[in-house]
Parts: structure tokens; sequence; C-alpha cells
């Protein structure tokens, strides 16, 4: 059995990416995930990996994007307005196909918000996290082990498919502390040969033919906007079907399901728990990805037998709640349950949520 | 029997023809720049940084390695592509609106951290790819675009000298001011950029070539008169000089 270890979440995050091979990080101080920078800057030294404190977090994004243009796997992380201003090196990732991880622990908002915990920026991370209408890949965990597998499978996502991915944390999955078991690190050799893999990566030619890292056409003549664009498009198309992640809870016989994410996904799953302690048949929703979104758990549902859906996030206006209201169209009613940054989503007001729908 | 003594630098693709208008330095700086990597035995080893503005015309003719930055990122890219790969040798090229206004932080800052690459500016006052405005480097009373009425210090502020600003600074190794508008200083040219790289080489740290250049097409002259012009106005606001050899 492996070692259980009681650790912070920004610093769960922090190791796991270590032990990923991750050899660069550059990020810029921002409550609520300093602990990242800092845990970094203690521990790539041991690994013979780069830590940069960058003099913005649009500067630390685009180092981020240097060092796996080098070939190294990558991360920068920050929190809400500070992901805004990575949101031009996270579309030129995008555009260059340069996998980096990216980790928000969000935050209040818009603007500078709260430092407390948020999860105002799911339609930012979900649909626009910078210019071009690209994707990602987006994890949600809701529990610090979720966070550490996460991490470590954002690391495999991204160079699988050469592209950005993000960690969508908020301030309390990356300021709590849980056990946790961490990965097995790769050894140095493993580490090299992921980057020596990278036969694309800038290097010098050494003989060989150029390595160019470019983002897309303009100036790189090998391929046109469209052809670009088509790729990506068929690319996100594919992650329908072969990217969508969720947890099932009690959903058979549910005449209420409530859906949630990341660490309201956590304080959803225990109110499903108390209404079944009242009789009520409630389920559980909860993407461990929130892209691609999880069309397939709704549709799957008996909308016959269900009395609505209760959407818990801590976003005002909601906005996880737009994207169920899409994929039901109807079909069932649909409360939600909301809170603001700071303010920790009560589950009394998912339980009052769904107990308006048995009425 | 004939000795070849002038020929196209390795660098650059055989028949290939540059983006740049005709008469412009940046095609005399690109070649400047191979020269000096043949010279060095580094071409093969070499990876540059194209910042956004005219310096992006030359991806099609130069061949080695490439990494490009959103506009203004040049500095803050090859710090972390340097580290993680120190046996690369690494140049940014980068224009004066990318280096000295949008990529303001990211110049100084990696200065002023000591990176070791070096980085090749390109210094022709204007931003030339978008068609002629203002940038940082404009000279007072000069008309562009977005300044019709000519720069004007009170509204504008006066042209920023990045050689003269990183000279402040403690951690860079190499400063030098050059320009390839004529036959002497373009020799000049060539021998500040072969020391860049040897400092990059030797690992001094950060190293900063500034090239007076010029842009006869928003300038609105002949190639001829915009030579003139830098001789007669530009160096007198630039000079040039080594300003830092550590
Ligand atoms: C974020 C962003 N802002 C603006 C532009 C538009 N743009 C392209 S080139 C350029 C200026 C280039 O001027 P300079 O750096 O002086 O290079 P030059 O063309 O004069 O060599 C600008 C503003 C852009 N590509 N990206
Ligand atoms: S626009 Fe100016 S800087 Fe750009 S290639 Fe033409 S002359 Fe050179
Ligand atoms: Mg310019």
């Amino acid at each position: 059995m492996a070692e259980k270890i009681f650790m912070k979440g920004c610093e769960a995050v922090a190791e796991t990416a270590v032990r990923a091979g991750c050899r660069f990080f550059a990020g810029y101080p921002i409550t609520p995930q300093n602990d990242v920078p800092e845990y970094f800057a203690r521990r790539m030294p041991q690994v013979n990996g780069v830590f940069i404190q960058g003099e913005s977090e649009v500067a630390s994004a685009n180092m981020a994007y240097g060092a796996a243009a080098a070939g190294v796997r990558s991360m920068t992380s920050s929190s809400s307005c500070g992901i805004s201003l990575k949101s031009e090196a996270i579309s030129w990732m995008a555009g260059a196909n340069l996998p980096v991880v990216i980790a928000n622990f969000q935050r209040g908002g818009p603007g500078i918000g709260t430092i407390q915990p948020a999860q105002q920026d799911y339609n930012q991370a979900t649909k626009a996290s910078g210019n071009g209408g690209f994707r990602m890949l987006v994890l949600s965990p809701s529990t610090l082990q979720e966070a550490v597998d996460m991490t470590w499978r954002a690391f495999e996502l991204a160079d699988k498919y050469s592209k950005p991915v993000m960690l969508l944390m908020d301030g309390f999955t990356g300021t709590m502390m849980e056990p946790v078991v961490l990965p097995e690190p790769l050894g140095e050799e493993q580490v090299a040969a992921i980057r020596a893999s990278k036969t694309w990566a800038a290097r010098g030619r050494h003989g060989g033919p150029q390595h160019k890292v470019m983002c897309g056409p303009g100036l790189d003549t090998r391929i046109s906007q469209a052809q670009m664009n088509e790729r990506d498009a068929e690319l996100y198309e594919s992650w329908k079907q072969t990217e969508v992640e969720y947890e099932e809870y009690m959903t058979e016989d549910a005449e209420i399901v409530v859906t949630a994410y990341g660490i309201t996904g956590r304080i959803a799953k225990s109110a499903v728990g108390m209404l079944r302690a009242e009789g009520v048949k409630a389920g559980l929703i909860r993407p461990l990805k929130v892209y691609p979104f999880p069309e397939q758990a709704f549709e799957k549902l008996d909308f016959a037998r269900l009395r609505g859906i209760v959407c818990a996030e801590m976003s005002i206006p909601a906005q996880y709640a737009e994207d169920v209201r899409n994929v039901v169209r109807g079909r069932t009613g649909i409360v939600t349950a909301l809170s603001s940054g700071g303010e920790v989503l009560d589950r009394a007001q998912i339980l009052e949520a769904a107990r308006s729908l048995m009425k | 029997m004939m000795e070849k003594v002038y020929f196209r630098p390795a660098g650059i693709f055989d028949g290939t023809v540059t983006g740049f208008c005709p008469g412009c330095m940046h095609s005399s700086v690109c070649k400047i720049v191979c020269e000096a990597l043949d010279e060095l035995g580094q071409l093969d080893n070499a990876c540059y940084v194209q910042g956004v503005g005219c310096c992006g015309l030359a991806v099609t003719y130069l061949n080695m390695d490439t990494v490009a930055a959103p506009h203004g990122r040049a500095c803050a890219i090859a710090s972390s592509f340097k580290r993680c790969s120190p046996e690369t040798l690494v140049f940014t090229y980068q224009g004066d609106g990318d280096l000295a206004a949008i990529g303001l932080a990211e110049t100084m800052s990696a200065a002023n951290r000591g990176e070791n690459f070096t980085v090749i500016f390109v210094n022709n006052g204007i931003y030339g790819m978008t068609g002629g405005q203002m940038a940082p480097t404009t000279l007072l009373g000069a008309k562009t675009t977005t300044t019709p009425y000519g720069r004007n210090e009170a509204e504008h502020g006066s042209p920023m000298h990045m050689c003269e600003l990183i000279n402040q600074l403690d951690a860079p190794a190499y400063i030098a001011r050059v320009t390839c508008a004529d036959v002497p200083n373009a020799r000049k040219a060539k021998a500040a950029v072969r020391k860049a790289f040897q400092y990059q080489l030797e690992g001094r740290g950060f190293s900063f070539v500034e090239f007076v250049s010029n842009c006869p097409t928003n300038w609105g002259m002949s190639p001829l008169e915009s030579l003139d012009h830098v001789h007669n106005v530009i160096l007198k606001e630039f000079p040039l000089g080594e300003f830092r050899a550590k």
C-alpha cells in the first residue's frame, strides 16, 4: 500500500507535476495559489528543473510556452484575473500545438474579485480562454486525491494531443489539506525519453530539417487557416466520444438529479445522501471534465420519471447551469443553487432547491 | 583558378527571395546574423525566437530552427527556452514596437535577470508591419500615421533609447548599437553580433545588439534617401557604439 500523506492542494498538485516529469514552471504571485510557485521554487532545483518567477502572468504563460517549444513538460498556474492575462499565451499554445498544463485556482470575479474560492470562470475555461475559438480539455477535481490523479493525467493528455490542458481548481481545493497517495515519480530516463519523443521541438537543426514552432498560418506556409481550424474542429469533435468523464451516483431510479462539478460536486454528493435518507430519490451527475461537457450523462436520464435537476455552482450568474439547460432542452425543470466568490455554497441551499422540485 | 569570396550564407535558403521591401535593412540584418552564425559554426545549433512585425517576414527564407512569439513576448519565451536548452544558441529577432512598447516588461526583465541569450533588435523608429504608426523610438517631430502633426514631447514623450536603458541594469553582459547603413558600419555590426553570440556561448549572460535600421516604405523615402536620413538625422539621436562589454 502506498503511503498516504497529508498535503495542501496547491502543493499536492505541484508535487504531482514534478513526479509526472514537469521540469519547467513559471508563475506570478496571486492568492489563493501562491503555494504553487513557492513549492516549485523549492522543488525544481532538486530535479534539475527550471522555475522562473515571471514579471507578470503574461510573461509566465509565455515562458511556459517557450519551455514546451523546447520539448519540456511545462506548467503555469494562476487564479482568475491572472488567467485572463495568460489567455494570450494559452491561445498561442493551442495554435502552435504546444502541450502545457495550466491550473486555475478560481477566486471571485469579474475583475480582481475576492480572493476567496469561486467557480466564476466556468465559461472562460470551457469556451474562451483566449481568442480564436479553440477548446481545451478541462479537468476539475473535487478532492485532493482527484487533484493528484488529474494533474498526472493532465500532462499525459497535453502530450497525447499536443495541446494545452486546464486544471480547473478553486480556492478550496488549492488551500485545504487532505490525505493523498502520490504517484511514483517518473525516472530521469523516462523524463528524458518523453522530451526526446517530441521530435517537432526546436533544438537547433543539427544536420536535420528545420523545427518550426509556429502558431499556424499567417507566416507559416505549411498550413492554411482553414486547414488548421478544420483539423482542430475534428479533434474537439472526437473528444466528445473519447474524453467525456463524469461520475454518476444513484441516478438509476432518481427523481431528482443534483449536478455540480469541482468542490461543489462534493457538497452536492453529500446533499444527495441526505435527500436519500429523507426518502427522496436523489442522484448525482458530477463532471470530472467540464470540457468536453458530459452530454451523455444527461441524455441517459429517464425524463419521464425525473421531477427536475438542481444545478449547484459557486457562480452568480449561473454558468454551468446554462450548459445543462442546453442539453436538457426543456425535458425537465431546472433550478439552481448558487453562491458567489467567498461564500461557501451551503448544502442547505441544495436541499431546499431539491425539495422545491418535490412539491 | 578563381576563388569564391562572396556567397549566400547557409542560413538563407537557396532560391528564396526576402519578404522585405526593397532597400529595407531588415534583409541586411538577417544576412549579417546568418554570416556570423556561419563563421562561428553555430547555424546548425541555433534557434531564433521571432517577434511580431516585419521580422516575421524572415521566416520563409531563414533555414534554422525557430519559435514564434506573441507580439512583445520574445524575451520571455527565449528565457525559458534557453534555460531548458542551454546548449542551443538562442536569439530573439524583434522590432522596436515589439521590444520597446508591448514587450518592454519582458525585455527589461530578461535583461535584468541576465538571461543567457542574445537580442537582435531592429530599430526602424516606426511600426513597419502595421503601416507606419508611431513607435517608442520615433523621433520628435516625425510625422507618422498616428502622429499626423508630428511627435511632440508634451503629448507623446521623447524617443526611448533601449541600449541606454538596459545599460542601467547590473546583469547584462554585452550591449551595442550598430547599423548597416554603410559598408564599414555593416562590418562593425557583424563583429558586434559575433561578439554577442560569443558571449552567449561562453555563458556570460544577456547580450543585446540594436541595429539602427530604416523603413523606406513607411518613411515615404527612397532606399537611398532613407540611408541619408539614417546618417544625417537618426544617428544623432541614436549614437552608435559598444555600451558595455563585460
Ligand atoms: C497583440 C498584438 N497587437 C498588435 C498586433 C499588430 N502588430 C503586428 S506587427 C506590429 C508592430 C510591429 O512594429 P515593430 O515591432 O516596430 O516591427 P517592424 O514591423 O517595424 O519591423 C503590430 C502592432 C499584433 N500582431 N498582436
Ligand atoms: S514595411 Fe518597412 S520595415 Fe517592413 S519590410 Fe517594408 S521597409 Fe522594411
Ligand atoms: Mg519598427
